[in-house]
């Protein structure tokens, strides 16, 4: 499983990187999560909002940050 | 509308506090009380009810709209467009290659531009709070209006050149089918929305109302009337100097120039003054620097400014 988050370097996009990998420790997973801020991935997936949440290249949080539990609630989801 | 809130602020003031009525100080914490409740209250029904019309509206959707239309009726849905979408500077370089890549015109990707920050639900209930219909109609008016313009002059200026050239050689993915929300989820965002940015602009809010409640009470208004009132010609570029750095925190901006402008303040300076501070922003020109040459950031900039300056002049001739 390969967890990554995409920004444009901003704060907002690293406070998501953050919450990111404390809920995947949280979470127990053991996966590291990747940050790039190459923002052209972002259009190759479609999307225009800044920061994403990818899962194994799926896209399943755009352009917010939500609290820790929530994003620990969108990867269980998406890690069946 | 907002009368039992004004018998509420009567009652804590007078009532619980016990200040004795008619003083500087009643005056002061009345208006804080009044005020600070109506926005809290405008704010929460008013960024709902966007939420909720956004999310039906995702930047993706608005992109195929805005590819397939000619450059006029692409200028004018732009800058509509740009309302409801919010607009944080983490997406500015997003949505500009995502608009470009698509094959948007860069004249109606300006448009966008412009108006996604100025015309934002913050500003607009803090105009309406404040100002009345009123203002806030004349400021959204002037802000399409200038969004519009700004986007239709950069068009016809044919300055593709001045876009970094990498933008133009890449196309963006095909956009994904964002899984549509059901009624509940659309009420869930619009909710986390709200709680969203109440929790951002909440502490701005309180201390632009305070500081305004403060002047309120104890500035006497003939002292900013004289340096700031119709007559000085001078008061316009300078709000408009003031208001760039001054990015993003409407919240707690316009409550201290409606103050202001209760104190003498023209309110076409007034209105140029708040256009500076959410549309020409330096953190957001310096983003753009990945992805366009300054030269094309400096166009922009000025065409907006020079946009804001004639609505500053014009609004303080008629108002």
């Amino acid at each position: 499983m390969k967890i990554q988050v995409f920004g444009s370097g901003c704060a907002t996009c690293k406070k998501l990187f953050e919450l990111t990998k404390k809920a995947t420790d949280e979470l127990g997973l053991g996966v590291e999560v990747e940050y790039s801020t190459d923002v052209q991935k972002i259009i190759d997936m479609g999307l225009m909002s800044s920061p994403v949440l990818a899962i194994d290249g799926k896209p399943v949080l755009v352009g917010r940050v939500p609290e820790v539990e929530k994003i620990k609630e969108i990867i269980a989801q998406n890690t069946k | 509308m907002f009368y039992p809130l004004q018998l509420l602020a009567d009652w804590l003031t007078y009532g619980i506090f016990r200040i004795a009525p008619n003083t500087l100080l009643a005056s002061a914490v009345d208006f804080f009380i009044f005020d600070t409740t109506k926005i809290f209250i405008l704010l929460a029904v008013i960024i709902f009810c966007v939420s909720i019309i956004r999310s039906y509206l995702p930047p993706e959707k608005i992109r195929a709209v805005l590819a397939h239309k000619n450059q006029y009726v692409g200028n004018a849905l732009a800058s509509l467009l740009g309302i409801v979408t919010p607009f944080c500077s983490c997406s500015a370089i997003p949505l500009f290659l995502g608009f470009i890549q698509a094959g948007v015109p860069l004249g109606t990707t300006f448009s966008f531009l412009v108006a996604s920050p100025m015309i934002n639900e913050v500003a607009l209930v803090m105009l309406l709070g404040l100002f009345g219909w009123k203002i806030a109609a004349i400021y959204v008016t002037s802000g399409l209006v200038i969004a519009m313009f700004s986007g239709a002059i950069i068009g016809k200026l044919k300055v593709e050149n001045l876009v970094e050239p990498f933008v133009y050689q890449n196309t963006a993915g095909a956009a994904v089918d964002l899984a549509r929300m059901t009624r509940k989820e659309r009420v869930i965002y619009a909710k986390d929305y709200v709680l969203d940015i109440l929790k951002k602009v909440w502490l701005y809010v309180v201390i632009g109302i305070g500081v305004g409640a403060w002047i309120h009470g104890y500035v006497p208004a003939d002292l900013i009337a004289r340096y700031a009132g119709g007559g000085t010609w001078y008061a316009v570029p300078l709000a408009v100097l003031i208001g760039i750095p001054l990015y993003s925190n409407a919240a707690g901006i316009i409550p201290l120039v409606s103050v202001l402008t209760e104190k003498g303040v023209s309110m076409g300076t007034t209105l140029a003054f708040m256009m500076s501070v959410t549309a020409l922003s330096l953190p957001e020109f310096m983003i753009l620097k990945k992805v366009m040459k300054p030269k094309l950031i400096g166009l922009f900039a000025g065409i907006v400014a020079i946009g804001i300056l004639l609505t500053g002049f014009l609004f303080n001739a008629i108002i």
